[in-house]
């Protein structure tokens, strides 16, 4: 309760700079909008369902794209860490691939799945794969040779050992993988619907798009701010409880 | 309909006392490849360990009493020679033959009771209940029924070790291998240990191969000490113990035996120095 209440405090305080900043005239209204005036606008792009429409749009092709580089990523990452061939020739792409910032994509998305939904799942799952498979691949690596050991003479072997031994062993690691296959994920998603007119569906990046083309700096602050509260739910909800477990269990959290 | 009745087996019988092996080791050599070259990590070793055999293997470090432990649990294979066990072949690590290494190698995602589970979860014909409660009965037998559900980094090396033993018996094997099982432990831990590991090999009637580096301890646990010399590994000389269990590692009889035993292993091992010259 302490914690919240000091978090709070914090955040009133900033507000209140910014409310001071504004009355202060430091910068033109046009560039910087009282904190009332965006609030204004997300109530009324919340009443006439702008927001939600957008939301919806943005969160379906990120998690749609994200799982799908997961549920690609995982099993790649294995075929690396297993086989020496998979690790030259998938492994080294990955690594490749991985450095190329995932926004990069987004021309040749265009070029191949025109202005639709496909491109930008693409974008998504080219931001979220190549993580996913690396950090897979690393977390085999990093099994302490004698868990499989033990589990060999305990009768583990094939299939069971792949699932209840290693990949549970590598769990911290493909779980710091697909935080960072988020990231990359979000971060080029944004991008692509700043910077592309996707004809299938206005998303969040469109929204913030249009604000700056109509100089609507309440509406570019206010999408800003959803796209920072859309980051913060994820963390919390999907990969605090995670992380928490893994500290728990692995006894690696300092607090 | 039922297909086909599967036989099941209740928790009693899964916690019965079910008969040790015999383990018979002919003329095994094994070579090692490593940077300053090939290395005889065992030299000709044949060994027979009787039904319920409480054997030590002292030496000192790199004469290959790990290696053949290894080799018995199927873990490595042998370049040359025999391994048997009840007179059939070991071609692979099994169940029958579970090992208890120097670290706990206990896994960290799951917890205490989770990893006493693991190798009862491979045996097929129990109930998950039968599961349960072999699982408890063997915490209970370590003495850590309190610390089923802590987490493996939460327990002290010596209730990890008491863990691994527990997962270690759970699977009722009729082997059970220890690699310096209690060498990284304080001596109090350790002393705790020996007391519970004679009583425990008593009353659950396992054969063991018990590999340390530690003279006192050979003493104190087997039935029969085999002294191993390096490079090349061989088996040099036995020594029977047959002191009264429960026995104590301070005992004046005790320290006589381990003497003797200490005064075989230094002759066999030349120093380190003149060996590298």
């Amino acid at each position: 309760m302490k914690r919240f209440l000091l978090a709070a405090l914090f955040f009133a305080v900033l507000v209140l700079l910014w409310e001071a900043a504004y009355r202060a005239k430091l910068w033109s209204p046009v560039l910087l909008p009282s904190p009332g005036q965006v609030v204004k606008y997300l109530e009324g792009a919340a009443a006439d369902g702008t927001l939600a429409k957008a939301t919806v749009i943005t969160m379906r092709r990120l998690l749609v794209g994200y799982f799908i580089g997961i549920i690609l990523g995982l099993p790649l990452g294995l075929l690396t860490a297993r086989w020496k061939v998979f690790g030259d020739t998938i492994g080294t792409l990955a690594l490749g691939l991985q450095t190329l910032p995932s926004v990069c994509w987004v021309p040749l998305a265009l070029l191949w799945f025109g202005q639709t939904e496909a491109a930008m799942l693409f974008v998504v799952i080219m931001g979220t794969l190549w993580s996913v498979v690396i950090a897979t691949e690393t977390g085999v690596r990093n099994v302490p040779p004698i868990y499989r050991r033990a589990a060999l003479t305990m009768g583990s072997k094939r299939l069971h050992m792949w699932f209840k031994v290693i990949l549970p062993s590598a769990l911290p690691f493909i779980v710091s993988g697909m935080k960072q296959g988020w990231a990359f994920a979000w971060r080029s998603l944004m991008a692509a619907e700043i910077f592309v007119t996707i004809l299938t569906g206005f998303g969040l990046g469109q929204l913030l798009h249009y604000g700056r083309e109509l100089s609507a700096m309440e509406q570019v602050i206010g999408i800003m701010i959803v796209i920072v509260v859309i980051g913060l739910l994820a963390d919390k909800i999907f990969f605090s409880p995670i992380e928490k477990f893994l500290h728990r269990r692995w006894g690696t959290s300092q607090a | 309909m039922h297909l086909a009745r599967r036989h099941h087996s209740s928790a009693t019988e899964e916690l019965q006392v079910i008969a040790p092996s015999k383990l018979a080791i002919e003329n095994v050599s094994k070579n090692f490849k490593g940077a300053s070259g090939a290395v005889l990590a065992l030299d000709h070793v044949s060994l027979n360990v009787a039904e319920g055999e409480f054997v030590c293997l002292v030496g000192a470090s790199g004469c290959g009493k790990t290696t053949l432990l290894n080799i018995i649990a199927g873990l490595e294979k042998p370049d040359s020679g025999t391994v048997q066990a009840d007179g059939k072949p070991i071609t692979g690590p099994g169940r029958e033959r579970l090992v208890m290494f120097q670290e706990p190698a206990l896994f960290p995602w799951l917890n205490v009771f989770g990893n006493v589970l693991f190798g009862l979860k491979l045996k097929p014909n129990l109930t998950n209940k039968d599961r349960h409660d072999v699982a408890k009965y063997y915490l209970e037998l370590v003495g850590l029924s309190r610390f089923e559900r802590a987490n493996i980094h939460e327990l002290s090396g010596g209730m990890k070790q008491r863990v691994s033993l527990a997962r270690a018996l759970a699977p009722n094997p009729r082997v059970l291998l220890m690699d310096e099982p209690f060498a990284a432990l304080d001596a109090l831990t350790r002393e705790q240990l020996y007391g519970d590991l004679q009583r425990i090999w008593q009353a659950r009637n396992k054969t063991i191969v018990f590999v340390t580096h530690n003279v006192r301890e050979a003493a104190c646990l087997g039935n029969r000490v085999i002294v191993f010399s390096p490079r090349p590994g061989r088996n040099r000389e036995e020594f029977a113990v047959d002191l009264p269990r429960p026995r104590d590692i301070n005992s004046v009889d005790l320290a006589v035996h381990a003497m003797e035993i200490t005064k075989a292993l230094k002759s066999f091992s030349q120093p380190e120095v003149a060996a590298a010259a």
